[in-house]
């Protein structure tokens, strides 16, 4: 009858999407297409009883998995989703691209795309699927985690999160970063989607001996070896593992702190 | 495994002085239970590698640059960690003064704590300060931790010592450590498997301490509180959605609905997979309900059960608070009060005393908080809210302050005050009461761009017969007009300067003279039928989940500023 692991996490991510919901104006969900805002999009579908009252954002930056495209659109479609799909044309136009250095590549077609759409929009909180144990600046974020007016986070600077009572008074301008799922493992994830059946893109089971661990660009995501075809299997493959979900994302590998450096300037 | 996953999870917060090891211990217990998530190895190897530097377990938790490179915690992070027996959140927290505001973020969401001292330097200021913020906290569940045994050649002697002046410290505060263990975490004495140099202990290790923590269940069996946060209204059912906090729900069950105690009963409880259909629900659930009256209900209000001890109905309440503001916090000076899903505007009306963390000693007389002071205050608020005793009910009797845009203080309610009649009510006639900000100054403050409102110096309201004030620096009202104040519903008519009616809305009728709200705004209304056009969009509104450029626009539609009210420049409003 008591509540177990998941229950805790599922309640926990509703009351802060519901919190969102109520406490901030304008509001839009980031929408990867991966497993992490697959949950998010499911965890919205429970916390407002079917209807998810804000749209979707995609930030595409023309490299992505092929695949992953026509997933995103079929999905859309299915769900019927309000979608936002945003690419910074001017960069792209400009030349930037994975052989341009990969910080200054996802810099330009993630962090700034995802600028000009919060600004094209005025978007006052957006709802990202990040989670502490993905890497080491996301274990030290708040669930509302405000951005300034370019995006920057000041993260030595965060102000006090207790009891529940989150960061929603900031000036105009500024938006906050909503985290529902920050608490949640990799593996949480995964029994998650088990537990409630979550339709979920293939790219993650294995096939001729790979696999998909985490999605990103094409270019710059690589496949790990494993012969996990079902969910049963990628669980079980999870509890054993040595290597971290990130290996296979080329731009964390850039630099030791990588990560810290573009999620500073608005990175997600 | 799976079975292990079904155990409720444990929160546990490792907390003390600068240097004496929270992330060090905490990253070696991560390490030798081998459930560190492998990236982070491997980035702390890549480090390591690139730095030149000796592995350090403390880099596996302090992932910021400028941690590593100063060698301290500068903000909280949780981790999760399996035993055998269940599933934990460990939360690393900040020893440094500094970041005492990170420490508590951490803190707030533990059920139990590890208190760290350092062997060989003893009980330090932060390892008092920390105890003195668990107390406060409601953390029951100590550890206390001796760590750097290495350090004092693993003496049994100094290790008796340092427990016992921690007990000596924690003991009046009510703080009972459950246990005390020496431990060294850069050796891996005692973290996970028994230390061969400390032969004198005899009890378990860290890691099987952390087993022997009994999750409290007590939250199921206390009387139902559910804080209304927000009501759904998406299709034909009307939801009233909130976190139970305590207690249990089930169809059927009548309730009580506070402030105003009005009662109806559960319909049913929503759902949106046929799975997760159900007749009751807990403590720790996000709940959405169908109620079988409906009445006007509105995030803030908790939801009881009838017969059970309902929650107190005050607008003055007494708290124990610890300020982490930049800016001091004053007395007099007005802050936003979140507590569970209410917001409302408090004046810290009296400083009984503010307490030393460190030694315990209290002082009265203050007139402001620094950074990292702790008192016990008498708030006075705006409007009476419904809320508990932090012992008898944690979720509902804690709160936090907000300055500015900034959460700048939390507290715990002590007692609630004799509730100041009228207090926070502008009129009231009989049991007819009314909010009101028409005779307040509103000031455009020229250094931060915002408007401030200050409350009007006279707190009685004023009632059917009084002289009201027409003219103050940023308002200047007619000798007849009526002020229609929406949110509760009332018209209070003024003719001649005095007040000739206070009525429920609903029996009022348009008398033609100049309308104006309840924040002195002037109502864009000259027609009976505008004004009734009027009222029904705003039930739509008021009775419905909007967002607040809908609001907004309703106010661009009906009020207008610059006839009656106006800005006033200032700098410096706190006089």
């Amino acid at each position: 009858m008591a509540m177990d692991h998941l229950d805790q996490l599922e309640a926990e991510s509703i009351y802060i999407l519901r919190e969102a919901y109520k406490k901030l104006g304008k509001l839009g969900m980031l929408w990867s297409i991966g497993k992490d805002s697959t949950v998010l999009l499911w965890l919205a579908k429970k916390a407002f009883y079917g209807h998810v009252p804000f749209p979707f954002i995609h930030v595409d930056t023309k490299h992505k998995i092929p695949e992953m495209i026509a997933y995103r659109d079929r999905v859309a479609k299915e769900l019927g989703l309000d979608l936002i799909v945003h690419t910074n044309w001017e960069a792209i136009h400009a030349g930037i691209g994975p052989d341009k250095g990969r910080l200054a590549c996802c810099k330009a077609l993630k962090t700034e795309a995802l600028r000009q759409v919060v600004k094209q929009h005025g978007f006052d909180g957006l709802i990202v699927g990040v989670r502490r144990d993905e890497e080491g600046s996301r274990s030290k974020e708040r669930v509302f985690s405000e951005r300034t007016q370019d995006d920057g986070w000041d993260y030595t600077n965060q102000p006090p999160e207790l009891w529940n009572q989150f960061k929603t008074d900031f000036p105009k301008g500024n938006h906050i970063r909503v985290h529902p799922i920050l608490a949640w493992s990799e593996l949480d994830i995964w029994e998650y989607i088990r537990r409630e059946n979550i339709p979920i893109i293939d790219l993650y089971f294995a096939k001729n001996g790979k696999r998909y661990r985490s999605l990103g660009c094409a270019c710059c995501t690589g496949q790990i070896e494993s012969e996990a075809d079902t969910l049963d299997k990628i669980i079980e493959e999870l509890k054993h593992t040595k290597t971290g979900e990130r290996a296979g994302r080329k731009q964390d590998q850039e630099d030791a702190y990588a990560m810290q450096k573009l999620r500073k300037e608005g990175y997600m | 495994m799976d079975e292990k996953l079904k155990q409720e999870g444990l929160h546990i917060v490792v907390v003390g002085h600068v240097d004496h090891g929270k992330s060090t211990v905490i990253g070696r217990l991560l390490y030798d239970t081998d459930s560190l998530p492998q990236g982070a190895v491997d980035k702390v190897k890549r480090i390591v590698r690139e730095t030149g530097k000796p592995f350090e377990y403390a880099y596996l938790l302090d992932a910021f640059e400028e941690e590593q490179k100063q060698g301290i915690t500068i903000d909280t992070t949780q981790i999760q960690f399996v035993t055998k027996k269940r599933e934990y959140v460990i939360i690393d927290a900040p020893g440094h003064k500094e970041f005492l505001k990170n420490m508590i973020s951490g803190a707030a969401n533990a059920n139990a704590a590890l208190l760290l001292v350092d062997a060989k330097q003893g009980v330090q200021e932060q390892s008092k300060r920390h105890g003195y913020m668990l107390s406060l906290l409601g953390i029951e569940k100590v550890y206390v931790v001796v760590n750097k045994m290495d350090l004092v050649d693993y003496s049994e002697e100094v290790f008796h010592k340092v427990a016992e002046d921690m007990k000596a410290f924690l003991e009046p505060l009510g703080v009972k450590p459950l246990r005390y263990l020496p431990v060294s975490g850069y050796q891996g004495d005692n973290i996970a498997a028994k230390s061969a140099n400390m032969p004198w202990y005899d009890g378990p290790v860290l890691l099987d301490s952390l087993d022997l923590l009994e999750a409290s269940k007590e939250i199921l069996d206390k009387d139902l509180r559910l804080p209304i946060q927000d009501v759904f209204k998406f299709d034909d059912r009307r939801i009233i959605a909130g976190r139970i906090e305590a207690g249990k729900l089930a169809v059927g069950d009548e309730i009580a609905i506070y402030p105003s105690g009005r009662r109806t009963v559960i319909q049913s409880i929503a759902y949106w997979q046929e799975r997760d259909k159900k007749e009751r629900a807990l403590a720790g659930e996000s709940t959405g309900i169908i109620v079988r009256d409906e009445f006007f209900n509105q995030r803030g209000e908790i939801i009881t059960t009838p017969g059970a001890k309902a929650p107190h109905v005050s607008n003055r309440l007494r708290a124990s608070i610890f300020w982490m503001g930049r800016n001091p916090l004053r007395k007099g000076s007005t802050y936003k009060l979140k507590l569970a899903t209410q917001e409302v505007e408090a004046e810290v009306a009296d400083i009984v005393k503010t307490i030393d963390a460190a030694n315990l000693d209290s002082r009265e007389g203050a007139k402001e908080l620094r950074l990292n002071d702790v008192a016990e205050v008498i708030l006075s608020l705006k409007e009476a809210i419904a809320f508990d005793v932090f012992q008898e009910h944690q979720a509902t009797g804690r709160f936090v302050l907000v300055d500015g845009y900034d959460v700048a203080g939390g507290g715990i309610v002590i007692a609630a005050e004799k509730a100041d009649e009228g207090a926070g009510f502008a009129f009231v006639n009989g049991g007819i009461r009314a909010r009101g900000d028409v005779f307040d100054e509103f000031y455009y403050d020229i250094e931060s761009y915002n408007v401030t409102k200050v409350a009007a110096a006279v707190k009685k309201p004023y009632q059917v017969g009084d002289e009201i004030p027409r003219r103050g620096i940023s308002y200047e009202y007619p000798a007849d007009f009526d002020i229609l104040i929406l949110r509760d519903q009332v018209a209070v008519s003024v003719r001649q300067g005095r007040i000739e009616s206070i009525l429920p809305l609903a029996d009022y009728e348009y008398s033609g003279r100049p309308l104006i709200n309840g924040r002195g705004f002037g109502i864009k209304v000259y027609k009976a039928k505008e004004l009734k056009e009027m009222l029904s969009v705003y039930r739509e509104l008021a009775s419905s989940h909007v967002e607040p450029r809908v609001k907004a626009a309703f106010a661009n539609r009906y009020f207008f500023l610059n006839q009656y009210r106006h800005l006033q420049f200032y700098f410096d409003y706190v006089i």
